[in-house]
């Protein structure tokens, strides 16, 4: 025996029993095609409720990635940035008792009802104050000259990614230079754009200066900060710093970094908020019906040749030629679904993004997902499947 | 040399009570490149017989030696590999319905992967032409007749350079003629080859090919030597 012809003897059998359920598939294209357009299904539903989870993720934590600082302190019983609770601005003097803090920067965050300059319909949107000198806020387009307007007071700019309801405000700015609005009861004038758009916990944004902020929400006031940004001297160590506050800083106050402060933001929308475990589920469900599908294709299928293959035992195949005939059609199914069910995600993600102003993209690491998702589906119902074949008896064929 | 050997080979159907014998210490030889018919009435035991020579059955009493394996206690593993060397022929010829009949054919010589593919398909293209079908070798069953059908399952059955064909009724789903015609090619292309054959039938139409015919009533050899 030559020294390929052991490797050959391990990899072929596999081939040639997948040749034959590509025959056996290839055999009855109508049938085929119904078999593929149940896995298409089953991976568009996978696609949408996943691209749904990591939309609401992604969206969830815009602002928090944009912010510029390395720690951050939060009320102990603030459970999301669009729901913060104040805590006393007194714990930002107190952690510049650290050396390694250089500089503290409260954030306010707060819901603003705002009127809708065309059709005065009331919308609510998060509003940010913040010392517009700072440098805190990163968020895509909002250019220091703007930010530098907002100390002229009732100035702010607001979010031109905003849903549509809150009103053309993007075109009225062009027009006109300068658009006046109304937010909590309040004349503001709009001075510049920036671009977050719409997360799942709101609809929209706009940034204030500090005493803009508290008079838009004249129930909030000085002595309180929402968020507490701080930024350490160049060179130290974050966590060390984090470590440092939380035994500095009485109880009442969280320190995160910045990666926590994501992480955090994360897991209130993966396990506080339902909407995490709504689509998390849709994908298990997904997954399910998919698997139920494939079942009932491939055990049909078995069904129908089942006087085949206890031909092809009598002949002296081995049961083992036959779990890899089974699996090679699922995994054939698998694959066969899978592109489809990719291209048509791909449209319906285009669609949805422009129905929910939430992008749904399409990157790799979902493709490989939502691929490597859709073989195990069509792996377990094909190890379901084949206890049918025991009902293959070759006596039986005489 | 006998290719099928059995000692006082009984076997039952049900347990206990309701136990039924259908053979009963069958003592049975088939030599080396004989051609043999195996007849008696439906029920009398002999398609049971057939299926523990081809070792699609566990023996339960007695010994059953068939190519020099012994079936007496042998585990599914080795009935595999004795299938392997066995050509099967069925009443219904179970061609695979999604294969053509050169596929259907080489499906015989791919429990063996390592030949390579062009040589497969070129002793199944043979084995066809050898049957009188070679011009149907790209055919789906489907578009065959029961005839050709037939000859296809006599191809595949033979391909493999089997030591025993086993077949079961074959003539039962053709006319008188073309059965005939069928058997008289199976026995031609056995004596050409020198291989032994063991078909079970009641269709005293194909007895003149046979060396023999052994005769089963109620699961006993009643007559063996007949010829």
């Amino acid at each position: 025996m030559s020294g390929a012809a052991p490797r050959a003897a391990a990899i072929l059998p596999a081939l040639l029993a997948a040749r034959l359920a590509w025959r056996q598939l290839r055999h009855e294209p109508a049938r085929l095609a119904a078999a593929v357009s149940g896995v298409v299904f089953a991976c568009l539903l996978i696609f949408m409720q996943l691209g749904f989870l990591t939309a609401l993720f992604d969206s969830a934590v815009t602002v928090q990635a944009a912010l510029n600082a390395d720690l951050f302190l939060l009320n102990r019983t603030t459970e999301a940035l669009w729901r913060s609770a104040p805590f006393p601005r007194a714990r930002l003097a107190q952690a510049l008792a650290l050396p390694e803090v250089e500089r503290v920067i409260p954030l306010h965050v707060g819901n603003a009802v705002w009127r809708n300059p065309i059709d005065g319909q009331k919308r609510t949107l998060l509003l940010f104050g913040v010392d517009p000198s700072a440098g805190l806020l990163g968020f895509p387009g909002l250019a220091a000259a703007e930010m530098a307007e907002l100390a002229r007071g009732d100035v702010i700019l607001f979010d031109e990614r905003a849903k549509p309801q809150f009103g053309p405000v993007p075109a009225l700015l062009a027009e006109r230079g300068a658009v006046a609005a109304e937010l909590g009861d309040r004349r503001v004038e709009v001075a510049g754009l920036f671009a977050l758009g719409p997360t799942f916990g709101t609809e929209g944004h706009a940034v204030a200066s500090e005493p803009t902020f508290w008079r838009i929400l004249p129930n909030r006031g000085p002595g309180q900060v929402d968020v507490g940004a701080i930024r350490l001297r160049p060179g130290a160590d974050a966590e060390a710093a984090a470590r440092a506050l939380r035994a500095l800083l009485p109880a009442d106050v969280m320190v995160l970094t910045k990666a926590g402060l994501i992480a955090f933001e994360k897991d209130y929308w993966a396990n506080t908020a339902p909407i995490g475990f709504v689509f998390g589920l849709g994908v298990a469900i997904g997954m399910l019906v998919g698997c139920v599908i494939v079942y009932q294709i491939l055990f049909s299928d078995i069904a129908r040749h089942i006087g085949e293959y206890a031909t092809l035992k009598a002949m002296g195949y081995a049961n083992g030629y036959l779990v890899r005939v089974v699996m090679g059609e699922a995994l054939i199914l698998a694959v066969l679904g899978y592109i489809p069910g990719w291209l048509l995600g791909l449209g319906l993600y285009r669609v949805a993004s422009a129905r929910i102003f939430i992008p749904l993209t399409m990157d790799l690491d979902k493709s490989v997902l939502v691929f490597a998702l859709i073989f195990v589906m069509c792996v377990v119902s094909g190890l379901v499947a084949i206890r049918k074949l025991r009902d293959a008896d070759p006596a039986d064929m005489f | 040399m006998r290719a099928v050997e059995t000692r006082g080979l009984a076997h039952r159907f049900g347990d206990g009570e309701a136990a039924r014998t259908v053979l009963h210490g069958l003592d049975l030889a088939v030599d080396a490149g004989e051609v043999v018919l195996l007849t008696g009435p439906s029920g009398s035991g002999k398609t049971t017989l057939l299926t523990l020579i081809g070792g699609l059955r566990a023996v339960q009493e007695g010994s059953c030696r068939v190519l020099g394996t012994e079936l007496a206690g042998a585990d599914e593993a080795r009935r595999v590999a004795l299938r392997r060397r066995i050509g099967f022929i069925f009443q219904h010829h179970n061609l695979l319905g999604f294969l053509t009949a050169e596929q259907n054919v080489a499906m015989a010589l791919e429990i063996t992967p390592v030949m390579p593919e062009p040589e497969r398909l070129a002793r199944a293209r043979a084995m066809l032409a050898a049957v009188g079908i070679g011009e149907k070798a790209g055919a789906y069953p489907a578009t065959l007749s029961g005839g050709q059908r037939q000859r296809v399952a006599i191809a595949r059955a033979l391909v493999h350079a089997p030591g025993l064909i086993l077949a079961d009724e074959p003539t039962a789903a053709l006319d008188g003629r073309t059965g005939h015609e069928t058997m008289t090619l199976l026995q031609r292309l056995a004596k050409e080859q020198g291989r032994t054959v063991f078909i079970v039938t009641h269709d005293p139409r194909i007895h003149d090919i046979a060396d023999r015919i052994v005769a089963m009533e109620d699961g006993r050899i009643i007559d063996g030597t007949r010829a």
